[in-house]
């Protein structure tokens, strides 16, 4: 009797247990991810002009990123980006961007940087042909650039 | 294919620098296999680096990121023994994740 009275408390535990894991991974997205949505439109945007106008404008030159991309690529489907910005000239940046011109969608990758994170992100990315590589940084509501031609030697889109 | 992982994280000073590369085909949806089929898009859409539980980092990732993506981010106040946690959502819903402790 005791025997089957423990087993069965146990295993309403660990059911418990379960449920309570469970609840938390379902909660957890919406809890961290609230601050802001993943822009769809943004990554489905063709052409560097339309992909712009969904992040909220053209981008101002600057020189203010120090962005690191390879001069040539052999393999498009694997191109290095890094992209550093130097706060002395450009403080606040909350938002990197990095995109590729002639992608089909030229959005690769957004980045939000909480205060006490470096202004700082490396990543690799898929080139299709060559083109300019465009690192972007938000600052106070503001976009800024900074880009570079990578060449490709090998398509990034192949298969 | 909730993949695993690999993540290194070192303590510069009190900057502590991420590492991880994470297991994943990322497939863009233009692609055609063999038979002339399209393979239909599988990607991380979503990423999030965690220090002791606070968001140090979090990306939104479209398909043009590398197959097998790496990513290297760099944090303050970060100290030896700390937690470091990498967690990714793909566009079907699956998802990965990966800790390891500050060194």
């Amino acid at each position: 009797m005791t025997n089957i009275n423990s087993a069965g408390g146990m295993a309403r535990r660990s059911f418990l247990r379960l449920g309570a894991v469970v609840a938390a991974t379902a909660l957890l997205p919406t809890k961290l991810w609230a601050a802001m949505m993943r822009p769809a439109a943004a990554f489905t945007a063709t052409g560097l002009e339309g992909t712009f106008a969904e992040i909220g404008g053209t981008p101002v030159e600057t020189d203010a990123i120090v962005f690191t991309t390879p001069d040539i690529a052999e393999n498009g489907a694997v191109v290095p980006v890094k992209v550093e910005i130097d706060e002395a000239k450009l403080p606040n940046v909350t938002k990197i961007y990095v995109m590729v011109e002639k992608n089909p969608n030229p959005l690769s990758a957004m980045f939000m940087i909480p205060e006490g994170t470096e202004k700082y992100v490396e990543t690799r990315v898929k080139v299709a042909q060559t083109c300019d590589l465009y690192a972007i940084a938000e600052a106070d509501g503001k976009l800024y650039m900074t880009k570079k031609e990578t060449k490709v030697t090998l398509g990034g889109c192949g298969g | 294919m909730a993949g695993k992982i690999r993540i290194r994280a070192r303590l510069d000073g009190d900057i502590c620098e991420v590492k991880a590369l994470m297991r994943h085909p990322m497939e863009t949806g233009m692609r055609k296999d063999a038979a002339g089929e399209a393979i239909p898009a599988h990607f991380i859409e979503d990423v999030q680096v965690t220090h002791n539980g606070n968001v140090v980092m979090h990306a939104y990732w479209g398909a043009a990121v590398s197959a097998n993506p790496f990513l290297a981010v760099r944090f303050a106040g970060a100290a030896a023994g700390d937690t470091v946690m990498v967690t990714w959502t793909d566009n079907k819903g699956e998802k990965g994740e990966g800790d390891t402790k500050i060194r």
